[in-house]
């Protein structure tokens, strides 16, 4: 276990360079300029442009840039944002607790739906229950989450008057974050109907960043079942006369879930994708919106500094997955190591 | 029956002091986080609403809907004959914000006034790099750097600016943004405990109301100053619900989430109006979008192939496709109707295809590039739009149109080039309601490598804007700009397109709001219905 671990992490600094090459080299490949993204449409003089080229050292060789980004990164330095000068650090986790108390409802959403609708369409096989779930599935994936997000808010906000447009918490609230978690803070600051009215601003936003999760997780369910159900062991079991919810339930589920784990990992980063579009969408202030904003502003080091950190924790979450995984399955464990 | 009564009178004295009790506020729905909360330092619309509108004030201030400007801190000011020295009286008793983090031991005063501007052009100002990337582009944009010699204390309440050479435009330029008042004793404390940073977070000024609490790129709320110099304002809460989708924004409106939004949908105009609770103002905008002809380039540096290219355009048809019905209003100057000298007697433009295929067939232009961007602007809400609309218009008379399409910060630096041939679409939003704010500022020499995209240096005009700045009669003034107006007719460095309607829908339950030609969005004089 112990060597398994250590491979795993050994996997993790190569990983890490390419995501400073990608983070530092895609921002630089957007066209556009930082000063003048940042000087707005007035422009900026002759001299002052030169002047601002040098102090951020974007006249430097490409190579000599990135060799001093990897130092201040070394260093625990990651800079100050261009645009609002403040540290790219602070801002991150002052936003990071929104984009988590996000992700994680997807996730739930999209888990508690998703498993339950993948066994359903693996035990009704071929069934129209199946063809719906799976084809609702294939619709919810390719669903473009701008478009989907803009419908739910038109329909449920705007025409039925059910959900909240956006925002995170009712304007009425207000109260200093403790956690950045609006719903415990809700709770912190003694105010239940602030909880309720944070709760159902997260419906919609949920709705929207889980629905992709949720697809891909209900067919790798089914299909897992479906390779499970076919197997020698549950066989014996529905032989045995066992009912058949003991034998879905018991039997084959457990075993069908051990790809649903890593597949659920992995859509660790689906989320940090998704949350980009729906926190856009929705007003929410999360690091999504944050690097969206940064891109179009050109801040070289927010994106940069931005998309490396959630990289790393997107990197980490996955190497915990990984490890569980292991730690579940021995096979998986004796086979790596 | 006693008891009855009793009741009712305890319930309706509940009632009127609950009532009483309940604050008034404004949530308005913004487009965009702003910055920080250092009007010298900011250079966008946003930042701008979210700090010097709302928490600061200038010696002098735009009039509500206006460009001519009132008195602000200063209650009165004399200009020396020579033009050069601006003496300015301040209000007495004027008090700084006092919050949880700043407690003011006095009024404001000349000091912060000369430590307003010091800190902009100072170097040894500790103030002048308080962050590390400090900047002021506004300060510097409106060339104050040549024209503020120094800005002197003459007594506690007294100020004088002295400049190196006359400016006509000065007054204005002082009710700008960047010319907000800051308070010096709140930087020294800053600057004594060590968190100048705090400065650009946590604001102090004198304005209507004071700043509470920003999280961020979500909400910025602030409560109404209660002594405000010019009294307490209506509103006691205003709150900017920061939501950058328009769409997003305008479903909160009509949601009952926002009372007022800014930047709607050209196209979601038509529905607003509709909406029995809602209102929406409309103001022809302090704008112009328009189409440089490189000037220095052939075929563009014939004024006759310019004139022609622009006969070739049918300009109101070009209009409406892009803005809509009635969002725009054809320009034929390149300053609006609603700005002081502007040229009533300057002929509409001539749209005639056929006169204008046999001069560019006789001048043998086949081919020209035609500029567009991703970017929608107020002026241009689609610059591909408009583009394929003029490329069409100039395929009838012959002209075969390459658009060529560039990202929007790149586009800037590809235009303003001298070789860079063709016709560049770009446009203007006015600051300070001074007509040297347009033709200076977008055809000036000057202006050649960065704002001038005509690339054009015509000795008339020149001389024509710089009388304009020197001449302190407004009267004469009027008359050196419309005179302008008739150099750029005739020359016709760019194709005029439009001025754009600036639109403001909000709840019914808004009162007293005023359209701003400068887009600001201000709520000092803003009530709301109870």
């Amino acid at each position: 276990m112990l060597r398994y671990i250590i491979n795993r992490l050994a996997l993790v600094i190569p990983t890490l360079i390419g995501i400073t090459i990608c983070s530092f080299g895609f921002v630089r490949l957007i066209p556009g300029d930082p000063i003048l993204a940042l000087s707005g449409e007035r422009g900026v003089s002759a001299e002052r442009y030169a002047a601002l080229v040098t102090k951020y050292g974007f006249d430097r060789p490409i190579w000599e840039q990135y060799f001093r980004y990897i130092g201040q990164v070394i260093q625990g330095d990651f800079g100050d944002s261009l645009a609002t000068h403040r540290p790219v650090i602070e801002e991150f986790f002052k936003l990071f607790p929104a984009t988590v108390e996000l992700a994680v409802f997807a996730l739930i959403f999209a888990i508690v739906l998703g498993i339950p609708a993948g066994i359903f369409a693996a035990v009704k096989r071929g069934s129209w229950l199946d063809q719906g779930l799976m084809g609702t599935a294939l619709v919810g994936y390719s669903m473009p989450i701008f478009w989907w997000g803009l419908l739910l808010i038109i329909f449920f906000s705007g025409y039925l008057g059910w959900t909240p447009v956006s925002g995170r918490i009712g304007l009425q609230y207000f109260f200093k974050p403790v956690t950045g978690f609006m719903l415990i803070d809700s709770l912190i600051a003694g105010k239940p109907d602030g909880f309720v009215s944070a709760l159902r601003h997260l419906i919609l936003p949920t709705i929207v960043l889980g629905t992709i999760p949720l697809a891909v997780i209900a067919r790798q369910t089914r299909s897992a079942m479906l390779e499970v159900m076919g197997e020698d062991y549950v066989r014996t079991a529905k032989a045995k006369g066992l009912s058949g919810q003991r034998v879905i339930g018991l039997h084959a589920l457990r075993n069908a879930l051990i790809p649903v784990v890593t597949t659920i990992g992995l859509q660790i980063g689906v989320l940090m994708g998704g949350a980009i579009l729906t926190e856009t969408i929705f007003s929410w202030p999360g690091i999504g919106r944050w690097l969206v904003d940064s891109i179009y502003k050109r801040d070289y080091a927010v994106v940069q500094n931005g998309l490396l950190i959630v990289a790393v924790i997107v990197m980490l979450v996955n190497l915990i997955v990984d490890l569980l995984y292991a730690f579940i399955n021995p096979r998986i464990r004796v086979q790596k190591s | 029956m006693k008891l009855m009564k009793s009741l009712l009178a305890a319930t309706a004295i509940i009632a009127l002091a609950a009532g009483a009790a309940q604050a008034k506020q404004l949530i308005y729905c913004s487009e965009a986080s702003p910055k920080h909360f250092d009007p010298a330092m900011a250079t966008g619309g946003n930042d701008f609403d979210a700090s010097s509108r709302t928490i600061y004030n200038r010696l002098v201030e735009f009039k509500h809907g206006e460009t001519a400007i009132e008195p602000g801190l200063a209650d009165s000011w004399e200009i020396s004959e020579d033009g050069l020295e601006y003496t300015f009286h301040l209000h007495p008793g004027t008090k700084f914000h006092t919050t949880d983090y700043f407690t003011p031991t006095r009024d404001l005063n000349a000091d912060d006034v000369v430590f307003s501007f010091e800190r902009q052009f100072k170097q040894d100002n500790p103030f002048n790099a308080y962050l590390a990337d400090s900047q002021y582009e506004y300060y510097e944009a409106m060339a104050m750097p040549s024209y503020i010699k120094e800005v002197v204390k003459v007594d506690d309440l007294t100020v004088k600016i002295v400049l190196n050479t006359p400016n006509s435009p000065m007054l204005a330029n002082l009710g700008m943004d960047f010319a907000s008042i800051v308070s010096k004793e709140y930087a020294d404390q800053l600057a004594a405990s060590g968190n100048t940073a705090d400065f650009a977070a946590k604001p102090i000024g004198t304005g209507p109301f004071q700043y509470v609490d920003y999280q961020l790129d979500s909400v910025i709320r602030y409560s109404a100053f209660p002594d405000y110099f010019k009294g307490k304002v209506a509103l006691d809460d205003l709150i900017f619900a920061i939501t950058p989708d328009t769409t997003a924004r305008t479903q909160r409106l009509l949601a009952g989430e926002c009372d007022i939004m800014s930047y709607p949908n050209p196209t979601d105009i038509a529905s607003l109006k509709e909406n029995p609770d809602l209102v929406v103002m409309d103001q022809a905008g302090l704008n112009i979008g328009y189409m440089s002809y490189n000037t220095t380039v052939a075929p563009t540096d014939d004024v006759e192939v310019r004139k022609a290219l622009s006969m070739a355009i049918n300009k109101p048809a070009l209009v409406e496709a892009l803005f809509g019905a009635g969002n725009a209003e054809p320009a034929k100057n390149l300053i609006p109707p609603t700005m002081w000298s502007y040229n009533t007697a300057t002929p509409e433009q001539e749209y005639n295809p056929e006169k204008a295929k046999e001069i560019l067939a006789a001048k043998g232009v086949t081919e020209i590039e035609l500029w567009a961007s991703d970017r929608a602007r107020s002026y241009n809400p689609s610059f591909a739009r408009s583009a394929e609309i003029i490329q069409q218009d100039w395929a009838a008379v012959g002209v075969k149109a390459t658009i060529n399409t560039v990202e929007w910060t790149q586009y800037r630096i590809d235009g303003a080039k001298s070789d860079r041939p063709g016709a560049f679409q770009i446009g203007w939003g006015g600051d300070n309601g001074d007509p040297d704010n347009f033709f200076a500022v977008l055809f000036g020499a000057a202006a050649i490598g960065t704002q001038n995209y005509s690339i054009w240096n015509n000795a008339e005009f020149e001389e024509l804007i710089k009388q304009g700045v020197l001449e302190t009669d407004p009267a004469k003034r009027a008359e050196i700009y419309t005179k302008a107006q008739e150099v750029m007719t005739r020359e016709e460095p760019a194709f005029l397109m439009a001025h754009s309607t600036i639109y403001m829908p909000m709840s019914k339950k808004v009162i007293g709001y005023t359209m701003d030609p400068l887009a600001m969005h201000r709520f000092d004089n803003v009530d709301v219905a109870e």
